[in-house]
Parts: structure tokens; sequence; C-alpha cells
């Protein structure tokens, strides 16, 4: 079957005739357009991300003080199991790969729709229920074990909260396996005629690579919560030493997924900022299938490092090293995309617009957090610092330094195209302001803390740590509090925001041929590849946009002699899609 | 006069070099260190600490220095050169992290080696165990097996069994202890407590002593939420610990409930306490002083309270603080042991507020376990 077939095929049963503007009641419905889910994606844990930073205040401002003062110790300790929850499986993975993913990878390989448009829109329904069963459970009594959720503490807590984590846990587990799933399909089968593996826009390959993972990592988790439902319920005793069982079992198990689950988190991100970084700074990315490759490096050896995080457990000392030097090897493929991003903005024109802003703050930030990474990965000094806030810092340099300033760069990157209206500069400005002043003053005092002796997870701490936790407390709330110029930015904007051309940034990859925001089924006609996504600079860029995307043009041309990126001229593919051999385009 | 950039790269990169040397010696981020194996792990944090300045520094500057020299002047919308990749700049970098992980690697596992990290697991499998080893194995089940084969000959497995026993009577005792005692009599577990099995986990002999018997050990057992420590060999039971300075000592580490992780800033030591595991941590503390001995593993509600002292004293004012203890009637002992572990603390400066919080528990708990 041809990838037009194919995609027809997929398209098929889920489209009827649809009208060319999307209706608002449209995103509140069981859609199967792609783009509408990537919406309800953003939209939907946008909310969460902001209930999990309301849980992440009261956190802070329980720590305000070092007695436990603000809530009760096991309230505290529901905080931050539900904050981390909620931050984790409820807004960094199904905003990067659910939101952004489904949103941008037909639209960069140029298809019409996921492949399998209905199991889309299943995986994105059992997200909402999923999150409100989680936050019921503070009705009943939060879990408390950490999202960790460690036996034998998770089992004999005796709240029901830990059965309605692991419930929730397991719902959003399975939405991350089916979306995986369509994910390789489409990026597998559904490219245009044309695009080969080289000519994909990076994000693909780092979704392509954030899906294998998540496909092979993410049953492992859900044997373990079903082995840990059963301990929990049935009283059976898997990982409860009591009957024989053995925690640490629990624990391989539950890294197995876990650590594979940071890179499901931050892979998508390194892709979106490879898609970004070019656009403004005007120039090719440096070094494509480095940065390709690198994440698929990145997917493998993130199997094979998961004890790191048990270095203190029960290891053994030849696996302590096993582990510490897989995890050294995981920087190589990292430092390469950290170098690549710096030589792309090195020499640019760089427009210093809120998205660029964002994607080089998240360069900056991701770098502190992949320093400290490699710092724990130097397993004497593990030892020390595991389970303190030294922990607790480089986990947030990484997942709110790199994811979320990935989502915002994002946001103001692709705004235009999802709404068809613009952001405000300004507003954008001061966000990103607040945000790094927010973030480095509620995260950077906390190397220290842990490294001078206080552990994570605490509602009260030593006196001696008051001053350094009261700056990130302060932090914590200017950080709150630049969220408030984003949302009213984007409400605003989306209402009644100038209206965005097609092509505002005079991007080359595909999504930004179709019209602002993209029909229900994305393109006229099938696009053909004019040029690499990334061949800024070669001197004919704004001929190429402004070819209509019906009219003639010519691949080899239009790429540049000198990009290696150049679709090579292809027999089927003729440069008018009209005149293809051997293929229909009737639709 | 113009600076050609060749120089100008020269300097900064001397700068940042020096910069970075400095930092890393002189960050001032680390509590004193109070043991031998805290020297050898400062100087790895502090060769990290110099290496991850200076990357720190390459990698701002140039975002830095790219956003200022680079931005888009008004009126400029041309784009940059068109350049794809550079195979020899690719190489290059590719090659940068791969030497500097490569070098952190060896250096951390050569003072994980010096530490005692890398030694064969237990070279009790190998010998036949001696009474030391008899005594050093906490844990009533080890003990018992090791007692019917070895007490009718060696009195000191005797005394360790004696001990084993008492320290999980003195455990019990906890459990009566009012101000958590209602709470833990809940967990099930408890209630059949299963013993000590495989030993896993452990920062051995430094290499100087590898072969050698540690000079003592204690027996340490977490939990929720306390440590306990005994003495082997002594009826000494506290819930502080206490160290003669400069002798190597060997915790034998267990626990009764859920996982503690025992965690001495100033040592730079950590070793989980799993129940059903004994882990060990084998050390010497080198500086007199009194230093937080702290759980690192979430434990539960008063998690956050589950610390105590560690006193490391000469070893004349270690043989009398193990006397006095000696002297006072074991029973008396075991009540000031219970008094001075945290749970005490807890009673007066945090449980009390939260009394009627835990009588909900125990109920919540109560009610679950008869249905
Ligand atoms: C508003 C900003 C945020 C603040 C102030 C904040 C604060 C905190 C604090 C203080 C803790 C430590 C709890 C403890 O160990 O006692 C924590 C834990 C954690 N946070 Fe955040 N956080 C924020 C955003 C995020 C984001 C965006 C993520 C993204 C994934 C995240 C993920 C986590 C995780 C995984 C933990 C570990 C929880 C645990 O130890 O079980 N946080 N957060
Ligand atoms: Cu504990
Ligand atoms: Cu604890």
């Amino acid at each position: 079957m041809t990838q037009v077939e194919l995609q027809e095929k997929a398209n098929l049963p889920a489209h009827g005739e649809q009208p060319k503007v999307t209706h608002w009641r449209e995103y509140f419905s069981f859609s199967t357009d792609h783009k509408v889910i990537g919406i309800q994606y953003l939209v939907t844990t946008f909310i969460f991300y902001l209930i999990g930073g309301v849980l992440a205040t009261a956190v802070r401002t329980e720590l305000a003080t070092p007695e436990s003062d603000f809530v009760a110790p096991d309230v505290y300790n529901s905080l931050f199991t539900v904050h981390a929850t909620v931050m984790i499986f409820l807004w960094i993975v199904p905003a990067g790969t659910g939101g952004f993913g489904n949103y941008l990878v037909p639209l960069l390989i140029g298809a019409r729709d996921m492949a399998f448009p209905r199991l889309n829109a299943i995986a994105f329904w059992i997200i909402p229920p999923a999150g409100l069963l989680l936050l019921s459970s503070f009705l009943v009594g939060a879990p408390g074990a950490g999202w960790t959720s460690y036996p034998p503490l998770s089992v004999v807590s005796g709240k029901p909260g830990e059965a309605i984590w692991i419930l929730s846990v397991l719902i959003l587990g399975t939405s991350s396996i089916l979306a995986a799933i369509n994910f390789l399909v489409t990026i597998w089968k559904m490219r245009t005629p044309g695009m080969g593996w080289n000519q994909m826009p990076l994000f693909c390959w780092a979704m392509l690579a954030t899906s294998a993972l998540a496909l092979i990592a993410t049953p492992v988790l859900a044997g373990a919560l079903i082995l840990l439902s059963f301990d929990l319920l049935v009283g059976t005793s898997f990982f409860n030493p009591t009957g024989g069982g053995d925690p640490i079992v629990y624990q391989h198990l539950f890294w197995f997924y876990s650590h594979p689950a940071v890179y499901i988190m931050i892979l998508p991100f390194f892709g979106m900022i490879s898609e970004i970084l070019p656009v403004h700074a005007r120039k090719p990315i440096f070094g494509y299938k480095a940065i390709a490759y690198s994440s698929l490096a990145i997917s493998f050896l993130g199997l094979i490092v998961w004890a790191h995080h048990m270095f203190t457990s029960g290891t053994p000392a030849w696996l302590r090293m096993f582990f510490m030097i897989t995890t050294m090897v995981i920087a190589v493929p990292t430092g390469i995309k950290v170098f690549s991003w710096l030589a792309t903005i090195w020499g640019g024109k760089l427009r210093l617009n809120s998205a660029m802003l964002f994607a080089m703050g998240f360069i900056s930030m991701f770098v502190i957090g992949g320093i400290s990474g490699v710092m724990v990965a130097a397993v004497p000094f593990d030892i020390h610092v595991h389970d303190t806030y030294f922990v607790v810092a480089h986990l947030h340099y990484v997942l709110f330094g790199g994811s979320v300033f990935g989502i915002y760069a994002g946001f103001y990157h692709w705004f235009p195209k999802m709404t068809g209206r613009m952001l405000n500069e300004t507003w954008g400005k001061v966000h990103f302001v607040l945000m790094l002043v927010g973030f480095n003053m509620a995260f950077l005092p906390m190397h220290k803390l842990g490294l001078e002796g206080m552990n994570r997870r605490i509602a009260s701490y030593d006196p001696k740590f008051t001053t350094l936790n009261v700056i990130c407390t302060v932090g914590a709330y200017i950080l709150a509090v630049s969220t408030i110029p984003f949302i009213v930015n984007a409400c605003w904007s989306w209402i009644a925001g100038p209206k965005a051309p097609d092509n505002p940034w005079q991007g080359l990859t595909l999504e930004w041929m179709t019209t602002s925001p993209p029909p229900p089924e994305n393109f006229e006609k099938d696009p053909v590849l004019a040029t690499g996504p990334y061949d800024y600079g070669m001197g004919d860029r704004r001929t190429q946009v402004e070819v209509p995307l019906d009219e003639p043009r010519n691949p080899v041309l239009a790429a540049g002699p000198d990009s290696v990126l150049r679709a090579d001229p292809d027999p089927a593919v003729a440069a008018h899609p009209d005149d293809r051999q051997g293929e229909s385009h009737n639709r | 006069m113009k600076i050609p950039s060749s120089i100008l790269t020269l300097l900064v990169g001397i700068v940042l070099t020096l910069v970075s040397l400095w930092y890393g010696q002189n960050h001032g981020l680390l509590p004193i260190a109070a043991s031998e194996e805290a020297t050898l792990i400062d100087r790895l944090f502090n060769a990290m600490m110099t290496i991850s300045t200076g990357l720190f520094l390459l990698v701002q500057g140039i975002i830095i220095i790219a956003a200022i020299r680079f931005r888009q002047r008004p009126g400029d919308d041309t784009d940059g050169p068109p350049v794809h990749g550079n195979v020899p700049l690719e190489i290059l970098w590719t090659a940068i992290p791969a030497v500097i992980v490569l070098g952190i690697s060896i250096y951390s596992f050569e003072v994980y080696g010096e530490i005692g990290g890398l030694n064969p697991m237990d070279h009790s499998v190998a010998h036949a165990p001696s009474h030391q080893q008899v005594a050093k194995m906490p844990g009533a089940a080890l003990a018992k097996r090791a007692g019917t084969a070895f007490a009718a000959t060696l009195t000191e497995a005797e005394s360790a069994t004696d001990t084993e026993n008492r320290n999980q009577q003195l455990q019990e005792k906890v459990l009566e202890d009012p101000a958590t005692a209602k709470f833990r009599k809940e967990l099930p577990q408890l209630r059949d407590s299963s013993d000590v099995g495989v030993t896993s986990g452990r920062i051995g002999p430094t290499p100087d002593k590898q072969g050698q018997d540690p000079e003592f050990f204690v027996n340490v057992t977490g939990l929720q939420f306390a440590w306990l420590f005994s003495y082997p060999g002594t009826d000494v039971t506290a819930g502080e610990l206490h160290l003669p300075l400069g002798r190597e000592v060997k915790l034998n580490i267990s626990a009764n409930d859920v996982i503690h992780a025992f965690w001495v800033p100033e040592f730079r030591l950590k070793q989980d306490a799993v129940p059903g595991r004994q882990t060990e941590l084998r050390f010497t503390p080198n500086r007199i002083g009194e230093y937080p001995l702290i759980c690192a593993e979430l434990c539960g509600a008063y998690h956050g309270v589950m610390k105590t002292t560690v006193i490391v004293q000469t070893p004349e004012d270690f043989q009398n603080w193990l006397a006095e203890q000696q002297e006072v009637a074991s029973s008396e002992a075991l009540d000031r042991a219970v008094a001075v572990n945290p749970a005490e603390r807890s009673d007066a400066e945090f449980l009390a507020p939260y009394a009627s919080e835990m009588g909900i528990d125990a109920e919540t708990l109560h009610s679950l376990h008869h249905h």
C-alpha cells in the first residue's frame, strides 16, 4: 500500500465532509482531528499544571519556616506526592507528546491526520478522568508515599489514596502507550511522498525516539503497579518483606520505566528546540544528523541506566559501576545536541522574540540540570546527595528549566499557527523575565541546601537552613505570579489578538505552508518538499515561501545547491503534485 | 588597536580555566568533613565542580554573547550564513564530553574503591564464620541460625544472639512508647516482623583494611520514626550513635518496618535501611564533634523528624560513656534509650499538636484491618 493510500484509508472513516474552520464547540467534543486533539491536550494539561503549581506553592509555603506549621505532616506528604504526580503524568508527558506531538507531527510530515484518529481521541479522553480521579483522592486521604510510591511504605500507609494513585497512573500509562503506537505508525508510514528519513524535521525524530521509549518502558511500570496493587489490596507480598517479598524489586521495575520517563519528558522538547532555533536564528540547524541520531542514542541508553536511582538502596558494587558508566555515557549524545544548538545560534541573525528567549532559556537552564546530572551519576558523590535537595534542584532544572521552558517556547512559536492570532510580544517578554528570575531563585539555592544536609520530602527542617529556604519560597511565588501574564496574554490574544499570517516567522517546515490555523485536513494538496526543513540563508527563501501551494516549484533549486537536506529529485514526485506518476490525487 | 581574535580566545580560555580552578576548590558548599571517606569524596566533588564551572561559564557565555552580538539589527532581515554542519567540529565536541565523562568515571571508580565500595561482597562467605562474624550479624534469623551452630562453643556468639534478641525486645518496647506506639502497632508487618535476610549494598573496608575485621561494630535499626543503636558484646542500646575517634567502625543496618536511610552529611555516607535485607557501612570518623544523623528515605508522616545525633569522641570518652551505659540497670537503660531517641522530641515538640490526627490515623488503620 502506498503512503497516500494508507493516509487516505486512515482518514476515511474518521472524516466526513468537514467545514473549513474549527468551531469552538469542536474543542469540547470527541473530535478526531489531530489539531483539535493537540489543543485539547495542551489546554487540559495546562490546567493540571496550574493545579500542580498550586500544590507546589503550598509545599513551598510549608517550607518557608523550619517548623511544620502550615499543614499536618501527612498532608504535606500528600502535597508533594500529588504535585509530582500531576507535574509528571498530567503535564510534562501529555503536553509534550500528546499536545505538541499531536498538533505538529502530521503537519510537519505533510500528512492529513494521525494514522489512527479515533485511537488518538481515546488516548486523550482517558486523561481528564484519570486526572480528576487522582485529585479526588484528597477527599479520602491522598497518597503520601511520594510519586515513586515505594513499598513497603505505600502498602502499609493504609491510605485509600495509594490505590487511587495506582489506578490513575495505570490509566495515564495506557494513554501514553496508545499515543506512542500512533506516533510510530504515523511517522513511519505517513510522511508525504518525497520526504525521506533525512528530510524529516527533527521534532519527528525526537517523537520517534520518545514513542519507542514509551512503548518499551511503560508496560513495565504497569506490571509493577499491578503487583503493587495486589500487595495493597489483596495482601499478597510481592514487595513486602513480611511475606518474603523484596521491596528492591519494585524499585528496579519502577525505575525501568521512570528513568526512561525522564527522557519521554525531555526528548520532545529537544525536538521542539531544534525546530525553533533555526527559524529565529535564521540559520540552518547545525549538525542535522548528529541531532537526529543522538535522539535515538539517548532513547537506547535511557533504557539501561535505571539503577542510578538506587545507588544507596540495595545495589551490589559492580552494578553500581555499570550504571554509573551507562549514565555518564548519556552525557555524550546530550552534549552533541547542546553544542549543535549553540553552533546554530552562533553567527545567526537572532530575532529575540518570546519564542527565541524561551528556547535560549531552555538551553541555559537545561545545561545546569545536565551538569548536576553528571555529578549525581558519580556513585561516591551520589551517595552523599541522593534523596536531598540537591536532587530536587537537579530534577527541576531538567524538568522545569528544560521541559517547561520548552513548552513555553513552543507555545509562543506555534500559537499563531494554532489559533490564527499573534501573541503580544511585550507580555511574552515580561513572562520570560519573571519566570527566569523566579525559577533560579526558587531552585538554585536548593543545590546548596542539599549539599549541606537538607534531605528531601520533609515538612520541618533544621533552622540553620531557614534563609535559603525563604529565598526559595519567594522565588516560587514569583514563579507562580509569572504565569499570570501568560494566561492573560494567551486568552486575550486567542479571542482578539491581531490576525496571524500563514507564515509569520518565515519558517520552512511544512506546517507554515498551510493556512493559520490549518483547515481540517491540513493541506489543500499533498505538500511537496520544496526545500529542506532548515535551509535558511540560501538566498531564495522569500520566493519559496510565497509560492502558492499548488504552483510548481523545483525541489532542487529551492533547497539550494548546497543543502545537505535537499530532497533528491524523486521520479515519482514531480515538482507539481498533479504531475506525479501513477498516483491519483482526487479527493 | 585591534587584538587578533585568536589571542582573545586564548585569554578568555585562560581566565575561564583560572576561575574554574579557583571556584572548584573554594566553593564552600559542603559541610565539614568528619570521616576519612568524606575527604576522598570531597576531592572528587571539587574536581567535578572545577569542570562544571568551566562548562557552565562556557555555555552561558556563548548564549549571552550570541544574544548580544548576533541579535537582529533593526532593518536587517537577511539570513545568517547557510552553515549546515562541520564534521571535524562535530567530532571534536563528541570527543570533549566523552573524555570528560570518561575522566570522571575513572576518578569516581577510584574513589569508590578507596572508600571501600569495591570490596568483594563479604569475606565471611569465603571463610568459615568466625565468632566475630556471628556477632556482627543482626537480625534474629541469622543470629539464631548462627546461634544454634556455634552457641555451644562460642560464648561471644551467645552474647551476640542475646544482643539481637535484646534489640528486638527493645523494638517491642519502643512500640509501646505512647507517642507513636498506637499508630505503629497497627502496621501489619510489625506483628510478625520478618528477619534480616540477604546482605546487600555496602561500603566495605578500605583497601588497606581489607581482610581484617572492623575494629568494632554497631547494629543500627531504623523504625518509624527512630534510630536504635546497639553495641554487640555489651548491654548498651542507645538512641544516639557514639563513636570513638579514628577507629574504623562497621554499621550493620536494618529496618523494621519500611525503608529508611542512614545519612550523616559530615561523613558523606548514606545507606538505605531496607526491611528484609541487611546493609553495611564501614568507615572511620576522624573529627571530634556532634553531627546530625538523618533519615533520608521517605518513611511516613514523621519522616522529617526522624533524626538524631552522632557523637564522635576520644576513645577514652567513648569507653567512659560505654561503661556508664553498662552500669545502669538494663531496663533503665532501655527507657533511657527510648527517652533520648527522637520519638521523645517528637512527642514534646511535634507530635503533641497532632495527637488527635494520630488518633484518626490509628482508627482508620484499625478499621481497615478489621474489614
Ligand atoms: C511552580 C513551580 C514548582 C515549585 C515551586 C516546585 C517545588 C517543589 C518542591 C519544593 C519539591 C520538593 C518536595 C520535597 O521533596 O519535599 C518538589 C518536588 C518535585 N517536583 Fe516540583 N515544583 C515546581 C514545579 C515542578 C515542575 C514543573 C515539575 C515537572 C515535572 C516538578 C516535578 C517535581 C518532582 C518530580 C518532584 C519530586 C517529588 C518527590 O520527591 O516525590 N515540579 N517540587
Ligand atoms: Cu526513616
Ligand atoms: Cu525517613
